[in-house]
């Protein structure tokens, strides 16, 4: 009778990390997903007007940017590598070198807004910014609370914790992946 | 019941159905004045027939949060209460604001004084010395059961109860911001009633659910507790950027629209996650407890909540959409589903449950309190099809068309018609439901068998 009772917390403890995280993580894959979808449905509405605006952006950065962020992504996975290991040092120096490049990300993504600001080119300029801004900005606001969290795991002697942390630096990661394509170079 | 000072639910909970039966009862004229619109125009004005309405919902629905808290708090922290006569004063300060705000509204005394007088809203309109009151009313009863809750155990409920009310609270002084431009007015209008009804609100739903749950279906505290750290979170993740859902037309940039519609269009999850996890208990579950109506409406409000604010909520939530059905009976139909479900049902759920031990007795007038589900939610249920219905012509008539509104209006008497019937059920079931609760049918104890029945 208590059979089934047991079976559904299994599933969710052979997650990797926290099952909150994914749960978080399913929530904002939701998020960007819908926020993409709505965002190829305007285009279908106004493609001229999508690709000119589309002509106003930095793939150059954009493409520095993905491979800043995989790279970083790498390294926290072989963070949590280390940490299982039991190797903190070397856990901490790879956590330290991920999040640098999480600020390096942000640093590019930074130096597009302003930029973009220079242009004179803001939210309600045109409906491909304001998905440009929300997307870009919603993404970048996750990449900041990742490298607060990836700090935080560096301090945390649990591996659980790290694996926690990578699982959600990850998910930064692919929705960047994501959304590079999709707003910087389909047209 | 194991601890005496569990006792003041018991007057939390007359109060709050006294107003909860004031409250259907000006729903029920309300519904009449559609259909008779001259009806007491002269004597009490609809709009503000609309605000004890809405406001009477509030405040019993507030009042029964606080007796729930006052009932379960001693139960999960294994201790009495902090102070019993903190707890009566607070409940003391709160029908006297209650009764103020009511003369305040019919006779609008003090118009224009910036203390006593009213403040010209639509929504959050107390005189300040009202809203005064909440606020030292609220803090004595966060001060009494927090001092419950840190002196004893600690659980799962607890901690979100205790954060869903903290919440409410401090929300609720965005209302004392009064500007006069009204874009911004009714921008931070919503910091409290959005927020309490798609945010804070939700997590004293999920906990006393969870409550319910834990005592009527017998499973282990650790399930209960794993489902509502994820009821809660997705309930916060959705809830607080869907404020933007507000936003559409009032003035505030476009990107509400987009941030709004996808945020508020995963608020249906917290409430799809509600209705299966209290199905999943039930169904899991090895005790057979006795007080069936309890379960019925606990599990009445986790599937009317889900269709109420999750499905009713989702039809009219993206902006697409919204442009057509704001303001339109659409709203009405999702607004009586979802606070019927989500927290009328509620507070009925611990009441039903709540009732039998706060008097000392066994499950009593179970079939009679039953019925009063049915009767009630059937009506509520109805309202809400014809309402939407009547949006749906609306809509067509009035922002396809371009119809004038009264004119479209004269249209849509039958659909009110109609409501004003459902109204009656409604009125009807929540009377039998008050009737259920405080009128048990005197105990049976058959020490000598042959006077048994009487």
């Amino acid at each position: 009778m208590s059979a089934p009772q047991q079976d559904a917390p299994g599933l969710l403890d052979e997650l990797p990390g926290e099952v909150m995280m994914w749960v978080l993580i399913v929530s904002e894959l939701l998020v960007f997903g819908a926020g993409l979808a709505a965002f190829m449905a305007m285009r279908l509405t106004d493609p001229a007007g999508f690709a000119e605006a589309q002509a106003h952006l930095h793939r150059a950065g954009a493409a520095l940017n993905t491979v800043v962020l995989v790279t970083s992504g790498l390294l926290a996975a072989l963070a949590v590598r280390a940490a299982e290991a039991g190797r903190e040092a070397r856990k901490r120096g790879l956590l330290a070198a991920a999040m640098a490049l999480g600020v390096v990300f942000l640093i590019v993504k930074g130096v597009e807004y302003a930029d973009k600001a220079g242009q004179g080119i803001g939210m309600e300029t045109h409906t491909f910014f304001t998905f440009y801004y929300l997307l870009t900005g919603f993404h970048a606001a996750h990449v900041i609370a990742g490298v607060v969290l990836l700090a935080l795991v560096a301090v945390l002697r649990d591996p659980r914790a790290t694996e926690t942390g990578a699982a959600f630096w990850h998910m930064v990661d692919l929705v960047w992946v994501l959304l590079f394509p999709v707003i910087y170079l389909i047209r | 019941m194991k601890y005496q000072t569990q006792k003041i639910a018991l007057a939390y909970f007359a109060v709050a159905l006294a107003l909860f039966a004031v409250q259907v009862t000006i729903g029920l004229v309300m519904g009449f004045v559609y259909v008779v619109p001259t009806f007491l125009s002269d004597l009490v004005p609809f709009n503000i027939l609309r605000m004890l309405h809405s406001n009477s919902l509030i405040v019993w629905l507030l009042l029964g949060f606080f007796g729930a808290a006052y009932y379960l708090l001693p139960e999960e922290s294994e201790r009495e209460i902090h102070s019993q006569n903190l707890a009566w004063l607070q409940l003391g300060i709160l029908v006297l604001g209650t009764l103020g705000v009511v003369v305040t509204y019919l006779f609008n005394i003090f118009e224009g004084n910036f203390l006593l007088g009213k403040e010209g809203r639509e929504f959050l309109e107390q005189p300040k010395w009202v809203k005064a009151g909440i606020v030292v009313a609220a803090l004595i009863f966060l001060y009494n059961v927090s001092m419950t809750v840190l002196a004893g155990r600690k659980t799962a409920i607890t901690n979100i109860l205790l954060l869903g009310l903290w919440g409410l609270a401090l929300l609720f002084l965005f209302a004392f911001y009064n500007p006069s431009n009204l874009a911004l007015d009714k921008m931070y209008w919503w910091y409290v009633v959005h927020l309490w009804v798609e945010g804070t609100w939700e997590l004293v739903m999920a906990s006393i659910l969870a409550f319910l749950m834990l005592k009527l279906t017998g499973v282990d505290r650790e399930v209960v507790e794993k489902w509502l750290y994820v009821i809660v979170a997705a309930a916060l993740f959705s809830g607080i950027l869907g404020t933007g859902h507000h936003y559409y037309w009032i003035g505030t940039p476009g990107y509400w629209q987009w941030i709004g519609s996808i945020f508020s269009s995963l608020e249906v999850i917290p409430f799809f996650a509600m209705m299966a996890f209290a199905f999943v208990m039930v169904w899991k579950g090895r005790r057979d407890h006795p007080n069936k109506a309890a379960l019925l409406w606990a599990l009445g409000c986790a599937t009317l909540a889900f269709f109420g604010a999750g499905v009713w909520g989702f039809l009219h939530t993206l902006h697409g959409v919204n442009y057509y059905t704001h303001g339109t009976q659409i709203t009405a139909a999702h607004g009586h589903l979802a606070f019927y479900g989500a927290y009328v049902c509620l507070n009925l759920a611990i009441i039903t449950y709540a009732m039998p031990h706060l008097l000392g007795r066994d499950p009593y007038n179970q079939v009679l309190n039953m019925a009063s589900f049915w009767l009630m939610s059937s009506g509520v249920v109805f309202m809400t099809f014809v309402l939407t219905f009547a949006g749906t012509v609306q809509t067509h008539l009035q922002r396809v068309m371009g119809e004038e509104f009264m004119f479209v209006q004269d249209q849509l008497a039958l659909f009110y018609w109609m409501r004003l019937g459902a109204g009656v059920a409604v009125v009807l079931g929540a009377l039998l439901f008050v009737y259920a609760v405080f009128v048990p049918r005197r105990e049976v104890i058959s020490q000598e068998p042959t006077v048994a029945a009487e």
